[in-house]
């Protein structure tokens, strides 16, 4: 991997650990405080794990009070702070600076209040995105975004990068799901933005740090709205004879009206993957499979259901089975959400890309995948939000063979240039951090990313939360950014990631 | 209006000395030059929304009326894109000719203002942020805005945002200029979310007995899997004679009885699930012994176009002031408000629309006190000629005016794009 450059660091900081370890210590418990080598190990990098490094110190407040008081103090004598959730993201968003304090909020782990007549739950947000959904779900309600982290990553997290989920062309995501946001700016003022009411009037500062990757304040409380579970959800798996098929299916479903829960789409070289790997019973003979989730009440989610059919077989599906039963709609989705750890077994490595394009482009997307494929001799398998346009191909390749690691990093980086070509962008749910930072200018021209670092600016002057995220700090596009994965030993092998 | 100073391009300017930019270059430049001789400008589209927020403290006026039509139109995608001042009415006919809408339910409000329609652009409902009765289920119009281009008080042309959903490249600067009132960017370019028109839909209408009971059908009715798409409550406010005499001539319909209280709301769909869903729901309301109406699709439709007009403030010559507040709070609301003020609720009981007697502009501070209480805010649409804005348009506190103006200063920091507009100050 190649190195990838941070922001300079402050000798003069270093220097003063043992000063600025007392200091904090003494703006939270003693214990919250961890400064020596094996305390710090854990925090030394998030999901993008090929990239590590020790914070100066870690410190994990208990409340608003102490997170402001922390961040006065470290903006009174010029220390950086990165902020971590649940340290489940992708893009590096989270990646210690070495002098930097990393702030975690892994203590901010309470529900504080469920609010069924207004449909909302305030929590802290170190709470997990499943976590809200267990607090309501015995009443029949639950919280809509759903990313494929969601056992482990957290909310506050979630807001940080407007994650997404597999339903969220229906339901939106982080940001169409949120009421109300509490956050600390860098200079310890703690301020709130919206509530448990509708579309705060004035400038829309909750949509503003929604997806603003930790870089504008630090996220101590939010109000989720939560929706009623519907009443039924059925699922349909359609395989096709060819990508052009499958893909002009998915279209029309979507141009006919019919606005699915989720719609997932892999190619061929997953569909087997995933088949070899987890036994899914996965039509092998397809070329794309197609699946279709479909919710509401018991007679809308049949007629609906009726129509994905019709489309279906229009466009030659080569098979299609509906689920009659939770267990099989469940059984529907157990492949697909074996995908990652199924490349994993293919390969010593994989890299997790993430780019959007529109729904009508995957065919050309893919074929020009196969082509890149070919050129760089490595096996790629592609999955695909086809709700929301969400592309993950994944590389497969060695990445004890330095060759390959420069070929595979060339490959993904011609992928996300492929999707802005196409009209998408380079990332759908993972958010940039450091990962996919130098290819920012692939989408944004100087105005555009100098209009950005003015807002920063505007709310942390001395540039102090999270730098060297997001924003490029060579000013080059470089040839980076994915999710590298060796002998599928993902940082939390636990969590699906589809 | 005069300009009061010389601006060396060619832009077109009216006799009332109005600057047409005719596109997205010529905004640049001519903003450009009003930062370089610190000129604001107040900016419009088609004047179909400036009578809301202050009057902007600006020795020019910039109107964007001619960056307008259609650039982009995908409908198995999902979106539109569009020149932002392209009217709203050209923009919902072809969506409509792909059995298509923009889901927000745009209110117009060309009824309250000179009692004819008069939607405007989609810029202009960007930069306000007012969705429709459909505001609950689907969202506002900064849920439904994919990315913009505009000015900036610079006149740099910047951009943000895309034509996907799922993005999350860069701050999600979409979300703040919805709402914004012009005060950050001229917009030239949007591109808007769009979706599938349902079948059909029917309106239910209840006839509750007391104050008490609205809030527990709006509860039981937010907390339902038969969901519906539109809940209001209108109040019989018998002691105030014009107002019901305007209530029975906007509401009137066959199967609808205006003279007294009632809760309506919307259930949309295909027939069949339609049918399925008033039938679970009167079963979840225990409506079965209640006397209760149902709206066919021709008066369901007319019937929610006349919400969304506020038709039953037509041309009010009072107050009009907007209050979002969490609907748990809404029942001590109406209590206030019965046979005071003038008003009715939407959104399932998060919004009202409250009309204030011209002479009763004390109430405004009160009301908006009673919103910042309930967890909400207030905004006075429309003003008497009276207002002699004493009590601010908007609802703000010190904090979030301390950001705004950060936020403004990092987009205009010569305040030249629709100064003093929101805030003082911004």
């Amino acid at each position: 991997m190649s190195e990838i450059a941070l922001p300079k660091i402050d000798s003069s900081i270093l220097n003063r650990k043992s000063e600025i370890v007392k200091k904090l210590s003494s703006l939270t418990n003693i214990e919250n405080v961890l400064s020596e080598a094996d305390e710090l190990r854990p925090y030394e990098t998030d999901a993008l794990s090929v990239y590590t490094q020790t914070p100066l110190a870690v410190v994990l407040p208990e409340n608003t009070e102490e997170v402001s008081k922390i961040l006065k103090y470290c903006h009174s004598e010029n220390i950086k702070v990165v902020p971590r959730g649940a340290g489940t993201g992708l893009s590096g968003g989270a990646l210690p600076l070495q002098d930097a304090i990393l702030l975690g909020l892994g203590k901010f782990n309470k529900i504080l209040e469920i609010d069924y007549e207004n449909k909302c739950v305030v929590t802290q947000p170190g709470v997990t995105n499943l976590g809200i959904t267990h607090a309501v779900q015995h009443k029949g309600f639950y919280y809509a975004p759903d990313p494929s982290s969601q056992l482990a990553c957290s909310i506050g997290g979630n807001v940080a990068e407007n994650s997404g989920g597999v339903h969220s062309l229906k339901y939106g995501t982080t940001t169409n799901n949120i009421l109300g946001v509490q956050m600390v700016m860098m200079d310890g003022t703690i301020c709130r933005f919206g509530g448990k009411s509708f579309d705060q009037e004035g400038y829309d500062l909750m949509g503003l740090i929604c997806g603003s990757e930790g870089l504008l304040g630090v996220v101590t409380e939010v109000t989720v709205k939560i929706l009623r579970t519907p009443e039924v959800v059925r699922a349909a798996l359609i395989g096709f004879p060819s990508i052009k098929e499958g893909g002009d299916a998915a279209s029309e479903i979507i141009s006919s009206g019919i606005v699915p829960a989720g719609m997932e789409i892999m190619d061929k070289a997953l569909i087997e993957a995933t088949d070899n790997f987890s036994k899914a019973g996965y039509p092998r003979d397809a070329e794309l499979l197609l699946i279709v989730e479909l919710d509401g009440t018991v007679s809308e989610v049949n007629e609906l259901i009726k129509k994905v059919e019709a489309i279906c077989k229009k466009n030659n599906c080569s098979s299609l089975k509906l689920s009659n039963s939770e267990k099989e709609r469940l059984s529907f989705w157990a492949g697909r959400k074996a995908a990652f750890p199924a490349c994993g077994a293919m390969a010593p490595d994989y890299y997790c890309m993430d780019g959007s394009i529109p729904r009508g482009k995957l065919a050309e997307a893919l074929l020009e995948i196969k082509k890149l494929s070919e050129k760089y001799e490595l096996p790629v398998a592609n999955c695909f939000h086809a709700g929301d346009g969400n592309l993950h191909p994944l590389i497969m390749f060695d990445g004890n063979d330095k060759e390959q690691l420069r070929k595979t990093e060339e490959f993904g980086s011609e992928i996300l240039k492929t999707c802005v070509r196409l009209g998408g962008v380079i990332t759908g749910e993972h958010g940039v951090g450091i990962e996919k930072r130098e290819l920012m200018c692939e989408m944004f021209n100087d105005n555009d990313i100098q209009q950005q670092l003015s807002i920063k600016k505007s709310l942390d002057e001395k540039n102090l939360l999270n730098p060297g995220k997001v924003y490029p700090i060579l000013r080059k596009c470089a040839e980076e950014g994915r999710v590298h994965v060796h002998k599928n030993k993902d940082k939390f092998p636990d969590l699906p990631r589809f | 209006m005069s300009t009061k100073i010389k601006i060396n391009s060619q832009i077109f300017q009216d006799s009332n000395n109005i600057y047409y930019p005719k596109d997205e270059s010529e905004v640049s430049d001519l903003i450009r030059e009003l930062y370089k001789q610190d000129s604001p400008t107040e900016i419009i589209g088609n004047n179909s929304k400036s009578f809301i927020g202050n009057k902007t403290q600006s020795a020019n006026t910039t109107s964007l009326s001619k960056i307008s039509g259609i650039i982009d139109y995908r409908p198995e995608e999902l979106y539109i894109k569009v020149k932002a001042c392209t009217p709203i009415n050209e923009i919902e006919k072809v969506l409509s000719e792909n059995n298509q809408e923009l889901a927000f339910e745009p209110i117009d409000f060309g009824y309250i203002k000179e009692g004819k329609s008069n939607k405007g652009t989609v810029a202009g409902y960007l930069s306000c942020n007012y969705a429709g009765s459909r505001r609950f289920k689907v969202g506002s119009v900064r849920d439904h805005v994919l990315g913009f281009k505009g000015v900036n008080g610079k006149g740099d042309i910047i951009k943000s945002g895309g034509t996907v959903v799922k993005n999350v490249t860069g701050y999600d600067l979409s979300k703040l200029i919805a709402g914004s009132f012009g005060t950050l960017v001229a917009l030239t370019e949007i591109t808007l979310k769009v979706l599938p028109k349902k079948d059909s839909s029917k309106t239910v209408i209840i006839y509750p007995s007391n104050l008490e009971q609205i809030y527990d059908f709006f509860n039981k009715l937010s907390s339902s899997s038969s969901e519906i798409s539109g809940a209001v409550f209108v109040p019989e406010q018998s002691k105030d004679k014009d107002f019901v005499a305007k209530k029975n001539s906007v509401f009137k319909f066959n199967d609808l009885k205006s003279n007294i209280s009632f809760i309506a709301f919307r259930v949309e769909g295909d027939k069949i699930s339609i049918e399925e869903k008033i039938n679970n729901l009167k079963k979840e309301l225990e409506l079965n012994n209640s006397e209760i109406s149902i709206l066919d699709v021709y008066q369901s439709e007319p019937f929610w176009k006349k919400v969304n007009n506020l038709e039953i403030f037509e041309k009010t010559e009072h107050n009009l002031l907007r209050m979002v507040i969490p609907p748990a709070n809404g029942s001590k609301l109406c209590k206030h408000l019965e046979n005071n003020h003038n008003y009715f609720v939407d959104w399932c009981g998060s919004l009202f629309w409250i009309e204030v007697n011209n002479k009763k502009e004390e109430k405004i501070k009160d009301l908006k006190k009673m919103a910042k209480d309930f967890g909400g805010y207030l905004t006075v649409i429309k003003t008497s000629s009276e207002y002699d804005y004493g009590e601010a348009i908007f609802t703000v506190d010190k904090v979030r005016l301390m950001i705004s103006e950060k936020v403004k200063q990092s987009f205009d920091p010569k305040r030249i794009l629709n100064p003093g507009k929101m805030y003082r100050g911004v």
